[in-house]
């Protein structure tokens, strides 16, 4: 199908292109636009920004394992709603995916769904178990983008050094959700002043810079190449910049919802701001967006977490973390703009193209040949979030009742028209 | 922060979850309350009609006696009609939920729910998921609050002494582990006590407390000098020993309430305890028996503390009319 998406402004980083102009689309691929092109579907995109489709570093979509949350159909259908055209998933699913049959299901139900494309992460160790390597070759050969533990982070150093040695032999990026788990000692809220006023147990910041520091001595010994998944506080961050600085290849990421929420926001126990790492202070959420400013953070995801009603309904230590928020990537990353100096096209750079190139996958831009992954939204258009309009199975959104600014018109995915409003 | 969810439409004290966001006036309100309930232990005929025809169901998600005695006690001298259910943990792991519990509950057409459960913030979830009519009370929330126990401690400490804005109060242990000790905090605070010491050490503090307002000291003799008001913690048996604690001894040695210790307060100091107290662990024996210790007097106006809280929650029901 040929496709000519027109009058739009393209933003496309990582070309260095933010102009009006036009594109076209034939056979699933962004062409070199050409005189004569016949398109069987033309786009208006005039006073709409056409951008690559949007890369989510990190999402769960509940299925396999947990399917009463969200199916991998009705979350890359939300995911084409909110622009996303390709989202990377950690291996804690059910089965996990530690075997490449867990990646083949996946594959399949992402190809029947036709919504978006799924990028697994591998388990770091067997079964996330912590203590046995995981067969990183074989789950690399299978199509993993690289390896995690997801949470809780591996607690053994020496478990952790070898397995960071083994990835680095398989020539693996290594996603780290860093954290000493002994001082986050199964705590539910940053410990400050709100743990202790609602009473739940805290996690220091000092659990992530302590995992953090550890993890950048292995990672310098063993060399892997190494992403720090939804850097939570500043202590961490300045660590990283501080190993950045000094030379040494490490990105970062963050969660959307760090940029935007504190401790603050749980007010009298609301757990739909339960979450982990769970939402710290102002002063962290403040260094959190200078980083996202100076990239030493690169990427910004969603962290989607979709939840079935009863999992928020009990008290709030009881409640299960996660925020359901595909959909409210773009408008909030869009909002970064506004609010800071910082151009549209650095924004949408944190999750396009720098999110491909965490994950070394061959998309988030609009280079003549590339696939052609895209998103066209109206940066001005108003919505509320409310759960009827979430298109995600999980409603449990901090940001219901928002206001915000930021719509996708369509979403092409692989050529294909995915989502259209 | 929204509305407080404590009051109803026209200020009056409908739920009783925190003492946290509720005012001096309300406070003092609950206070005299008690003040004037006290009568009723003391006549030959100790009930009083007020709740006659009103259904309380105390739900003790977590054992106790001290509390529940007293809340039942109070509710019967009351005349309300009570249901006791203990509902241990065993039987809501097998897989009924709390809000489960609630629907069965609500569906007996009760009037009002005192709580107790081992979740910070399980009475909030309570208040915010039962029907607008029902009243829910607090009867302690994980660390969060144990806001009628801070209410008959503050109550006691009126009795004896007359102006919360002269106090120094010294709270003395686990306060980390303590929702007595949050509330207290709150209450004291509130009621205008310009001096809230917390005394433990570093390991039993917790994080940022100073917030809540108070001042922090980890050692007992400089804590307790010129106290008008000493408040023992309970220490949890698991804690005496491990990370948090090297051992009963050393913790008697350095924090133990000693009648040496004692003589650095105010000489008209009281000492309170919420118990069940640990005789030589946190307070010397002779200590908790002297003329100081007002510790039982604090269990006896739990009672009136409660009936006020119980008849106050009510009343603004029924004010309401059940027009929501």
């Amino acid at each position: 199908m040929n496709i000519l998406i027109q009058n739009g402004r393209i933003i496309d980083p990582a070309n260095g292109i933010d102009q009006i102009g036009d594109l076209q689309v034939a056979d699933g691929r962004i062409m070199e636009n050409r005189d004569g092109f016949k398109a069987d579907t033309t786009i208006n995109a005039t006073d709409k920004i056409v951008c690559p489709g949007l890369v989510d570093l990190r999402a769960r979509l509940r299925e396999p394992g947990q399917n009463h949350k969200g199916t991998i159909e009705s979350e890359t259908h939300a995911a084409a709603c909110a622009g996303v055209t390709t989202i990377c998933i950690p291996p804690d699913t059910s089965p996990i995916i530690d075997t490449p049959a867990v990646i083949e299901l996946i594959r399949n139900r992402a190809k029947e769904a036709g919504y978006a494309s799924i990028i697994p992460l591998g388990a770091l160790t067997h079964g996330l178990d912590g203590e046995h390597l995981s067969n990183m070759g074989a789950l690399k050969e299978a199509g993993c983008a690289g390896f995690s533990n997801a949470q809780p982070a591996v607690s053994n150093s020496l478990v952790m050094r070898r397995a960071l040695e083994y990835a680095a032999s398989h020539e693996m990026t290594v996603f780290l959700h860093s954290q000493d788990t002994w001082l986050s000692n199964g705590g539910c809220v940053h410990e400050g002043s709100v743990s202790t006023r609602l009473g739940l147990p805290g996690i220091p910041d000092a659990a992530e810079a302590a995992g953090v520091a550890r993890d950048l001595v292995l990672i310098r010994e063993t060399g892997v190449r190494a992403h720090f998944c939804g850097i939570s506080s500043i202590r961490a961050l300045q660590m990283i910049e501080l190993a950045q600085k000094s030379g040494l290849l490490v990105s970062a990421d963050v969660a959307i919802h760090h940029l935007y929420l504190t401790d603050m926001d749980i007010g009298d126990f609301n757990s739909l701001c339960h979450v982990l790492p769970p939402l710290r202070t102002e002063r962290d959420r403040k260094g959190l967006v200078d980083g996202v400013l100076s990239s030493t953070i690169q990427a910004i995801c969603s962290d989607h977490q979709p939840h079935d009603e009863d999992a928020k309904a009990a008290p709030f230590e009881q409640t299960e973390p996660g925020i359901s928020s595909i959909e409210t990537l773009l408008p909030l990353t869009l909002r970064l703009a506004k609010e800071h100096e910082i151009s549209i096209s650095d924004v949408i750079s944190t999750i396009t193209n720098r999110p491909a190139e965490i994950l070394g996958i061959d998309t988030g831009t609009l280079g003549r040949g590339k696939r052609a992954d895209i998103t066209v939204f109206d940066p001005e258009e108003w919505w509320t979030v409310t759960a009827d309009n979430l298109q995600s199975a999980g409603k449990n959104s901090p940001f219901l009742n928002w206001e915000l600014q930021g719509k996708v018109a369509h979403t092409i995915m692989g050529g294909a028209v995915v989502h259209e409003s | 922060m929204s509305r407080n969810i404590q009051l109803d439409s026209n200020g009056k004290l409908h739920h009783f979850l925190s003492i946290e966001g509720l005012n001096r006036n309300l406070l003092t309100e609950i206070l005299d309350t008690a003040e004037h309930f006290t009568s009723v232990g003391n006549q030959t005929a100790k009930k009083v009609p007020l709740l006659r025809g009103k259904t309380i169901a105390n739900l003790f998600f977590e054992p106790s006696t001290r509390t529940r005695t007293t809340f039942d006690l109070a509710e019967k001298r009351l005349s309300a009609d009570v249901l006791n259910i203990n509902i241990n943990t065993s039987a809501t792991t097998k897989g009924e939920t709390l809000l489960d519990t609630l629907q069965n509950m609500v569906a007996m057409q009760i009037d009002m729910f005192v709580v107790r459960h081992a979740a910070s913030g399980a009475a909030h979830f309570v208040a915010k998921n039962v029907p607008s009519h029902i009243s829910v009370i607090n009867a302690g929330d994980g660390r969060h609050a144990h806001p009628t126990q801070a209410m008959l401690d503050m109550f006691t400490i009126r009795r004896h002494k007359e102006d919360f804005t002269r106090l120094r109060v010294a709270i003395i242990g686990d306060v980390m582990h303590s929702r007595v000790a949050r509330s207290q905090i709150h209450a004291l605070n509130t009621l205008g006590c310009p001096e809230v010491r917390v005394i433990a050490p570093r390991t039993l503090i917790p994080s940022h407390v100073e917030d809540l307002g108070v001042h922090v000291t980890t050692n007992i003799e400089d804590g307790l000098n010129g106290v008008d008001v000493i408040i023992m913690l309970r220490l949890q048996n698991e804690r005496m020993s491990g990370a948090h604690l090297p051992s009963k001894k050393e913790y008697f040695q350095y924090y133990g309430l000693t009648e040496e210790r004692l003589q650095l307060a105010a000489d008209d100091a009281i000492i309170m305890h919420p118990g069940p107290m640990n005789r030589g662990v946190e307070i010397d024996s002779a200590v908790a028996d002297s003329g100081h210790s007002v510790i039982l007097q604090q269990v006896t106006n739990g009672i009136a503390v409660r009936m006020a809280i119980l008849s106050m929650a009510m009343q603004s029901q029924s004010g309401q009319g059940g027009e929501l």
